[in-house]
């Protein structure tokens, strides 16, 4: 068992850098890029659907070269400060390191996680807009859900043996992959992601959140709300998947906010049809 | 503190018969705080003239300040003779590359590469370091502070501050005020707008109490509609944003090469009158344009 000491946790953040993104989002910035008037929201569509390409992007904007008043948590704020010929120029750097394999040593299917991340993103945009009105951005909480299992990737990645094993513990065992990630690994996915964020300085609100979305135990905020409830609506809906073959049984998470059934949540959300459509275009997942 | 103007062209040098009155080298201000100090804003073919002058005041301390890193605001640099003779001391400031991933050190490295410039680096005499700069941090340059701002160009663009002893210039470099990326109809519209806003809200600020800005007016508000998001401003923008600001004088640059003196004096005459501008009304800018050899002291 390994836990992830400064060193390992520096050379991930180093790997990370050279991480290829999603097929799709490769593919179209390409596409774009190649007309000279391609419209910026096109651009900035994409790249907000990419964790790799929203990562390297937070990750840049957020550096102390800029040094900027305010932590920024989207990609279009990003566009406001650097100017969309530069995000565009970044979009293609990252495009052009490759795209990530469906598949990787450890057994991870990574479109299958992107599908996962997008409609968590969404639904978690979506509860934040009808039951925390006021309480928390909308679009921190999309952020949230499309980055909140990020350490998943890295770990199919750059440490696939050892997730391997944690991904089988998880099915072998009955146990929540968080916890079998303790076991495999020594450390989870939402410890490793949230250290990969604090170490590019995104705010501190979108690090706890990563860090903590499988910690009941912690201090309570309208976006984790969101964000908790979010992933597991989706995985009640069995849509996506994002590797946790574990299916829990308790209540919603944040009563208080959503009321203790689940059903009725997933009803007052409304349909997430058009939302998983979108996800599944782009994660170039099909409806098997 | 005095403001000279050694190139007031934008994209590239149009030297001619047409462009004799305003003057057709690339952008490059001279700026000299009460004490002396030199600060260079922008090394366009306009540094190649102030070289010249600088020759006969040496040895040369220069604070270049590079706003950004297209073309037509460095590549005079490479001929700034100061940079050959040993006893002279140049500082180039500039903003840092995300895309490059490099600081402004990188400016001569790729402009003096063995294809493109007969002399290395190395061979240049004088004394020669950089400072990549941080937005809103500003820098002691002798009596006088020079502060960064994040404009909006299609590269990372700075424009300066430059403060000495109460009085105060701002020069934007490349500027198109920030604009919406979506259209009205849009889901982002809204928030992105708050965000424009913002944006723009904060460089207000940052310029509050100015006493000269000196801006981007490539365009005349007819010709913007095809030049969206080329990154530059018009006349009519700089007028209203003058205004806004409360400045007491505004100076027009970045004059298009294809615009002879002329047309250049025509569009700007409309520009004014479209713009209802009363010289002396109170609260009204000083409004000119820039010219090589046009001197302000404030």
């Amino acid at each position: 068992m390994s836990a992830l000491t400064p060193e390992l946790e520096r050379k991930l953040g180093i790997a990370v850098e050279r991480m290829p993104a999603f097929p799709r989002s490769v593919q179209r910035i390409l596409e774009l890029t190649r007309n000279i008037n391609c419209l910026p929201k096109d651009l900035v569509g994409v790249i907000e659907k990419d964790p790799v390409m929203t990562m390297k992007i937070l990750k840049v904007i957020n550096s102390a070269y800029y040094n900027l008043p305010s932590k920024i948590t989207s990609v279009s704020q990003s566009v406001v400060y650097l100017g969309i010929n530069t995000i565009k120029n970044l979009a293609l750097g990252f495009a052009a390191v490759g795209i990530i394999p469906r598949m990787n040593a450890a057994g991870f299917d990574v479109q299958r996680y992107l599908l996962h991340s997008l409609v968590v993103g969404g639904a978690a945009r979506q509860l934040a807009t009808q039951f925390a009105r006021g309480e928390t951005d909308p679009g921190d909480c999309y952020i949230a859900g499309l980055l909140h299992d990020f350490g998943k990737v890295v770990f199919a990645q750059f440490m696939a043996e050892e997730f391997r094993h944690a991904l089988m513990h998880s099915v072998e065992h009955a146990v929540p992959l968080h916890e079998a990630e303790k076991v495999a690994i020594g450390v989870d996915h939402g410890l490793v992601g949230a250290l990969l964020a604090k170490r590019w300085a995104f705010p501190e609100h979108l690090v706890d959140c990563i860090r903590d979305h499988h910690n009941p135990g912690v201090e309570p905020s309208a976006m984790m709300d969101c964000l908790r409830v979010a992933d597991q609506v989706v995985r009640f809906r069995d849509i996506g998947d994002s590797g946790n073959p574990w299916r829990e049984t308790e209540a919603p998470a944040a009563p208080q906010r959503f009321g203790d059934d689940m059903e009725s949540i997933v009803m007052k959300l409304g349909s997430l049809d058009k939302l998983v459509e979108d996800a599944m275009v782009f994660a170039q997942v099909g409806k098997d | 503190m005095k403001v000279r103007f050694w190139g007031v062209r934008g994209s590239i040098p149009s030297p001619g018969p047409h462009t004799i009155r305003y003057g057709g080298n690339t952008t490059c201000i001279e700026v000299r705080s009460d004490e002396g100090a030199l600060i260079i804003l922008d090394a366009g073919t306009g540094i190649f003239p102030l070289a010249q002058e600088l020759l006969k005041q040496m040895p040369v301390r220069a604070n270049v300040f590079i706003t950004h890193t297209h073309w037509d605001h460095i590549h005079g640099l490479p001929f700034f003779t100061p940079l050959y003779i040993p006893g002279n001391s140049v500082r180039i400031h500039g903003g840092y590359d995300v895309v490059a991933g490099r600081g402004i050190d990188q400016i001569m490295e790729v402009q003096l590469q063995y294809s493109y410039f007969p002399v290395r680096e190395a061979e240049m005499l004088a004394s020669i370091d950089y400072e990549t700069l941080s937005i809103g941090e500003p820098v002691t340059v002798a009596d006088a502070t020079v502060t960064p701002l994040m404009l909006n160009h299609p590269v990372v663009d700075f424009g300066y501050r430059v403060d000495c002893n109460g009085k105060s210039v701002f020069f934007t470099g490349d500027h198109e005020p920030w604009l919406n990326i979506y259209a009205p109809e849009d889901e982002g519209y809204a928030e992105f707008q708050q965000m424009v806003d913002m944006q723009q809200g904060q460089l207000d600020k940052a310029l509050a109490g100015l006493d000269v800005l000196i801006t981007d007016c490539s365009y005349t508000a007819a010709e913007y509609p095809t030049k969206i998001g080329w990154g530059h401003g018009t006349l009519e923008g700089s007028i209203a944003w003058a205004r806004k600001l409360g400045v007491k004088k505004l100076v027009c640059t970045h004059h298009e090469p294809i615009r002879s003196d002329d047309e250049l004096e025509r569009v700007f005459a409309t520009a004014l009158e479209s713009t209802g501008y009363t010289p002396g009304r109170a609260g009204e800018p000083e409004i000119l344009l820039s010219r090589e050899g046009l001197e302000l002291v404030l």
